[in-house]
């Protein structure tokens, strides 16, 4: 008897794995690729330097992915992002710079500066419908061919101290007063903060079990859900003990956090994402069930648009100059990120939370490769491998399934 | 006079032998998952005769030919081919057409974009070494396009030539192939009458060469004109084979043989509770999507009560489709003319949003392309048309849009595990179902149902047909198009019959049988 349910409680579990191995098989994957990397670094990859590092080094891209996701998901690409970031980076070198002109009046006008240069892209695939990749290949030319021309072939620099921050800062410590151990923990609102979400993601995870449990909607088996908090509560808290030994949270860590939190939203509840996703998977019904797909898609580029420029200004904040050639190959890395992630270039799949992982899965061999001293050849052969695995893996379990 | 083609006319060997059958095809039986679209077939075509297939659409025509050319492998159907006295088993279609079974689609399988000797030698390049010996192309061509008289280049484009001679391209291709079977599905379906007739005469001269085709028509006056049997099939079986010489068949006959079942137990009974008019549509005209000089639909004029259910029959091509593509939102066709009206006041269907705010919903027939979401969920396709109803500010209420979903699914008896299932792992009528709850849940007044039982199986037509009762008893107007002509005698109370765009008939229910839906189609083919 007690053979039996045991039996059944396996298969049970073996299928759910089965079913959903391409997010778990990701988040194993970063794991894995973590733990490699911080014992061949001799531990360099965790130390809070480097981890702070790494998040600087990798917000932009996690940004872009967000809105290349979307993109994707709608059924096309953008292969401009690299040339966008570089524009409008130089643009605003020229107000900040040149015309002096204060960031808060800048920061908005590149992000709608960098609408308008999706927008004008979106409209050429949207409404002419012209292949998004040739329309997004011009544009990749024609904003690199601009970003030269207003920066007339010279690095800007250096930016204002405080649009520096913008990439540079640090959260302040506003529980200094609280903390129990300065000696070791330099920050202690960030660690504060780490533990909060991750009990609050337990907490609501739990409660989200419960309600669908009473609505007979379908549950992950419980050993998964507690495995999958164990492991992402566990890597959080350790990398949030590691930066506030440091100087605490990037600036630019918020607004990413704030930033997948809200595309997670939209994708899972807004009536545009799920538009969206249904665009992607079978354009002619969605059309035919009234909605406007042509907006759709020019709107998700729009977004792209903005998303880029505000990667543009981190990056030259970062930087601080901006250079003609900023962003040159950005596209690539955030389009692999998408792909790792999970993202079917038919359209119609893909998650936030598969692209946030897969750029981070990127970002962690870029850096644990650079440790490790091994070249921009390797580098790039290595990445080049992974992306087509991580495809060939997807393209595997669906003819398996 | 063109050379005669190299065709092998073999001696009856066995003269006691008087049928020198070439081909028979014995018990095929075909399942598809659900459907069995052949049912213990039994055809014999005599060497040398022209033979006609008919029957209605859905009778198994075509699956029947596709078992014969090995699109359906060997193994995948029940029975046994004969071909050319001995068993035959083609598990590809090069493997029939090595020994000379040729197909000709009704969608003509030419590449626009380059020559006529390019197609006629696509894929069996006259070549050495991969090296394409165009001489050698160009003047078989020559030879091949003479033989069936066709006066081009062999350099000409397809894409420049018409219909008509892009099917006596394909013909032309199939003596490339040494031919000794010629099967032609629909051939004069998209030609007009000179070309059709031009095409028979080809057929006939061809004959007289020893070659043996297949034809397979819905005109039937074409078919007395050439075919020296006529085999009819209803239901995915064979009714009868009828000998043109042994006697003389009429339309009438073959039309009889074609619809002779009986309609009883296979329709849910309905009371009809007629109110007013809800949808009228006036003088609608519309051109071609593609060839935009080319109108389409001339003077459509119908209108649909509360409460009715009203057909549209016609064969493939007549317009059907395209008039109510056409009316929801305009999403077919071009240069769009005409009134649609709702409880008698004009209403704006120009966009698709509008028509649906209009009250009109539209169940394609082809769900699988048009309808459904296929890798999205149940749910997830329920809401899809009407997501602002369980939103509020753009962000949706996965409680409330569940709870729809869930109600659908109970209602129309949606089989699947959870209203979480993806709607690509449904049976064909349980998909068809989930394309009625999408639209069920914009709350229309008028319904169109295109082809709303085409693949399902007996089952489930019967509980599409419940719905659609239900619905009519609920005062809503059901606009529904079949080629299934039973299927619409046994549910509307009115039918409007069209052909080549335009409405030819309109037939109350008392007035309604297959035989007057298809004199109306062929009297009004016979006039243009």
């Amino acid at each position: 008897m007690a053979g039996e349910t045991s039996a059944s409680n396996t298969t049970s579990i073996g299928s759910y794995l089965r079913n959903n191995i391409r997010e778990y098989g990701l988040l194993v994957a970063l794991v894995v690729i973590m733990v490699f990397f911080q014992v061949i670094t001799q531990g360099v990859l965790f130390r809070p330097v480097n981890i702070t590092n790494l998040v600087l080094q990798n917000s932009f891209i996690v940004i872009m992915a967000l809105g290349m996701l979307l993109i994707i998901v709608a059924g096309h690409i953008d292969l401009s992002v690299g040339s966008i970031v570089a524009f409008i980076g130089g643009l605003s070198a020229i107000m900040l710079v040149k015309w002096g002109l204060h960031f808060s009046i800048v920061v908005p006008i590149c992000l709608i500066l960098g609408g308008v240069a999706g927008a004008m892209q979106g409209y050429w695939v949207a409404y002419q419908k012209i292949p998004s990749f040739i329309v997004t290949l011009a544009g990749m030319l024609v904003f690199r061919g601009l970003t030269y021309l207003v920066l007339q072939n010279r690095p800007i620099g250096p930016f204002p101290k405080d649009f520096q921050l913008l990439s540079t800062g640090f959260v302040p410590d506003l529980l200094a007063f609280a903390n129990p151990a300065p000696t070791v923990v330099t920050n202690f609102f960030a660690l504060v903060v780490v533990v909060v979400l991750v009990i609050a993601a337990v907490y609501f995870g739990l409660k989200k079990r419960r309600t669908n449990e009473l609505h007979g909607s379908e549950n992950e088996p419980m050993v998964f859900f507690a495995l999958q908090m164990a492991i992402i509560g566990a890597v959080a808290i350790f990398i949030g003990f590691q930066l506030s030994t440091y100087r605490g949270f990037p600036n630019v860590l918020v607004v990413m956090a704030l930033l997948i939190a809200l595309y997670t939203f939209i994708t899972n509840r807004s009536t545009i994402g799920r538009r969206i996703y249904a665009l992607g998977g079978n354009e002619k019904a969605t059309k035919l069930s009234g909605i406007n797909t042509e907006r759709l898609t020019f709107y998700a580029f729009v977004n792209m648009g903005v998303l880029a420029a505000l990667a543009g200004m981190i990056i030259a904040a970062r930087l601080n100059s901006a250079t003609p050639k900023a962003g040159v190959g950005f596209e690539l890395d955030v389009i692999a990120a998408c792909f790792i992630g999970g993202a079917s270039a038919s359209g119609g799949v893909g998650k936030i939370t598969g692209a946030v992982i897969g750029a981070f899965i990127m970002g962690v061999m870029n850096n644990g490769m650079s440790i490790m001293g091994l070249g921009i050849d390797y580098q790039q052969l290595v990445k080049g491998l992974v992306l087509l695995a991580a495809v060939f893996f997807d393209v595997y379990n669906k003819n398996k399934g | 006079m063109p050379a005669g083609p190299a065709l092998t006319l073999r001696p009856p060997w066995n003269v006691t032998d008087m049928e020198n059958i070439i081909l028979e095809m014995r018990n095929i039986t075909k399942t598809f998952p659900g459907v069995k679209a052949l049912d213990n077939v039994n055809f014999k075509v005599r060497e040398g005769e022209i033979h006609a297939l008919v029957g209605e659409n859905g009778a198994g025509k075509s699956t029947l030919m596709k078992v014969l050319s090995g699109v359906y492998p060997a193994g995948t159907y029940d029975g046994e081919i004969h071909y050319d006295g001995e068993v035959r088993a083609f598990s590809t279609i090069s493997d029939s057409e090595d020994l000379g079974i040729i197909i000709i689609h009704q969608e003509l399988a030419l590449v626009p974009l380059l020559s006529i000797a390019e197609n006629i030698f696509l894929g069996n390049e006259i070549a050495a070494k991969g090296v394409i010996d165009w001489r050698e192309t160009f003047s078989r061509t020559r030879e091949l396009l003479a033989k069936v008289g066709l006066k081009e280049a062999p350099s000409t484009l397809i894409t420049d030539i018409g219909v008509g001679k892009q099917q006596l391209v394909e013909i032309a291709k199939a003596f490339s192939k040494k031919v000794r079977l010629l099967i032609l599905d629909e051939p004069t379906a998209s030609l007009n009458e000179t070309d059709s007739d031009a095409l028979l005469q080809l057929l006939m001269e061809f004959r007289s060469q020893g070659l043996t085709s297949i034809i397979i028509s819905h005109k039937l006056n074409e078919i007395k004109k050439v075919a020296d049997k006529i085999t009819i099939l209803r239901d995915g079986g064979t009714v009868e084979t009828l000998d043109c010489h042994k006697e003389d068949i009429s339309e009438d006959r073959i039309i009889k043989g074609m619809v002779g079942r009986d309609m009883e137990d296979r329709y849910p009974p309905r009371e009809p509770k007629i109110g007013e008019v809800l949808l009228e549509v006036k003088n609608w005209n519309v051109f071609h999507q593609q060839h935009r000089d080319r109108q389409f639909l001339h003077d459509v004029n119908f209108n649909v009560r509360a409460g009715e259910v009203v057909g549209i029959a016609g064969l493939m091509g007549a317009g059907r489709t395209e008039t109510a593509m056409s009316i929801f939102g305009r999403s077919w066709g071009h240069k769009i003319t005409g009134e649609v009206s709702m409880h008698g006041k004009p209403v704006d269907v120009s966009t698709i949003p509008k028509a649906i705010d209009a009250g009109l919903a539209y169940v394609t027939e082809d769900r699988k392309h048009l309808g459904l979401v296929l890798i999205n969920n149940i749910m997830h396709n329920t809401s899809l048309a009407n997501l602002s109803a369980v939103a509020s500010n753009g962000v949706i209420d996965t409680r409330r849009e569940a709870q729809v979903a869930t109600d659908y699914r109970s209602r129309l008896r949606i089989r699947s595990h959870s209203i979480y299932q993806e709607a690509v792992n449904l049976s064909g009528g349980n998909q068809q179902k989930v394309v009625l709850s999408k639209w069920l849940f914009t709350n229309p007044e008028i319904l169109i149902l295109d082809e709303p039982t085409r693949g399902i199986d007996v089952g489930a037509k019967f509980e599409i047909y419940s719905i659609i009762n239900q619905l009519a008893a609920e005062g809503k107007g059901i606009l529904m198009i079949s080629s299934e002509m039973p299927e619409l005698l046994g549910t509307c109370d009115r039918i409007y019959v069209m052909n080549e765009g335009r409405i030819v008939a309109e037939l109350p229910k008392e007035e309604a049988s297959q035989e007057s839906i298809m004199r109306a189609i062929m009297r009004s083919g016979e006039k243009n």
